[in-house]
């Protein structure tokens, strides 16, 4: 006869978790209020994000072709790979529970990441409907990260921007 | 690739268009202001950023975003987004390409590599100067810096490459036509 088990630490339901995070999400998001003016959302999937830039009139730069504005493009990738780069710091401290899940959880997220250059590859001109965009992290050291960050439209296979940055990470508090 | 000279270019007979007159006569400061209202309607994106064309004379344009709360990248120092200073680098860039005595019909970017020396001053308005130093025939080259007052102590610098569009010759788009047609 084996001894009895010990009671297992009790785990929250999973749709606690996934409410909690996205909600982590988009308090992240909302510290940026020029995502907000482009129209930039982040979908979410485990750890994953996907960048939306929803298309509006106001993004057009070119309105012969028509097709969407470089400089707006060109910050869309920015916000994603800066808003990429947070998430991790933020989704590691929500891992770690306590204290630094509790701040999260109140709002206190780490200083952003400062952009130290960013180089962006205009492959082809958008259209004028909705982007998507993905950040991808090459390298995450505790001072400096690299990101690459690219654009599509309805096809993934075809991206319309592609982008490589340097990032100074926030000094650890 | 072929290397035009924007001296030879400039000799052209110069249109009407105070655009293209930018290209070898400098302008009023009226006919910047015209030219800057015309190119901040036509590109929305410009105008929704508040965009203001300062001066454009001859391959050299300088932009100006007026500090605005909803541009903040960081709410906790009330410093403009980076993402403004690309969008202001890129205008202005561009602005360049058009005003280059090389006489391109059009412009858009190719590549675009900005690094960012400093966060710009909280509440202070950003200005960009940029310089297409070189055009080829299909190809220009642009050097561009932003700052919040003093050029020699700059926000970000940019190296840029962007692609030129010829105007079609008058008798080649005539033979064209009826192709375009079919």
């Amino acid at each position: 006869m084996s001894a009895p088990r010990p009671p297992r630490p009790r785990r929250e339901p999973a749709h606690v978790v996934e409410a909690r995070r996205d909600a982590a999400l988009e308090a992240l998001v909302a510290t940026v209020p020029f995502a907000g003016v482009l129209g930039i959302h982040f979908d979410r999937l485990g750890d994953e994000l996907t960048a939306r830039l929803a298309f509006d009139e106001k993004l057009i730069g070119n309105p012969v072709l028509p097709a969407l504005h470089g400089g707006a493009t060109g910050a869309f990738l920015e916000i994603t790979a800066q808003i990429g780069l947070a998430w991790t710091l933020v989704w590691a401290r929500m891992e770690q529970g306590g204290e630094p899940a509790a701040a999260i959880g109140r709002g206190e997220f780490p200083p952003l990441p400062k952009t130290i250059d960013f180089t962006l590859d205009y492959l082809r001109s958008a259209g004028p409907r909705d982007a998507y965009a993905r950040a991808e992290i090459r390298r995450a050291g505790r001072r400096y990260a690299s990101v690459a960050v690219e654009a599509w439209q309805e096809e993934r296979a075809r991206p319309f921007l592609s982008a490589v940055g340097h990032f100074l990470m926030p000094s650890e508090a | 690739m072929t290397e035009s000279d924007p001296r030879s270019d400039a000799a052209r007979p110069i249109s009407p268009d105070p655009r293209t007159e930018a290209r070898s006569t400098p302008l009023s400061a009226d006919q910047v202001a015209e030219i800057g209202r015309r190119f901040m309607e036509r590109v929305r994106w410009n105008s929704e950023l508040g965009m203001k064309l300062e001066s454009l004379f001859a391959g050299v344009a300088e932009m100006r975003v007026p500090f605005d709360p909803r541009f903040v990248g960081d709410p906790q120092s009330g410093v403009l987004h980076g993402g403004v200073v690309t969008a202001l680098l890129d205008g202005c860039s561009g602005a360049a390409v058009m005003s280059h005595p090389t006489g391109a019909a059009g412009t858009s970017t190719l590549d675009l590599r900005i690094d960012y020396m400093r966060p710009a001053k909280p509440g202070a308005d950003i200005v960009a100067r940029a310089e297409c130093y070189k055009a080829t025939r299909h190809v220009a080259f642009v050097r561009s810096v932003a700052h919040d007052g003093d050029i020699d102590d700059p926000i970000a610098t940019a190296a840029g490459a962007f692609v030129l569009e010829r105007p079609r010759p008058a008798a080649k788009a005539a033979a064209a036509k009826p192709e375009d047609k079919a």
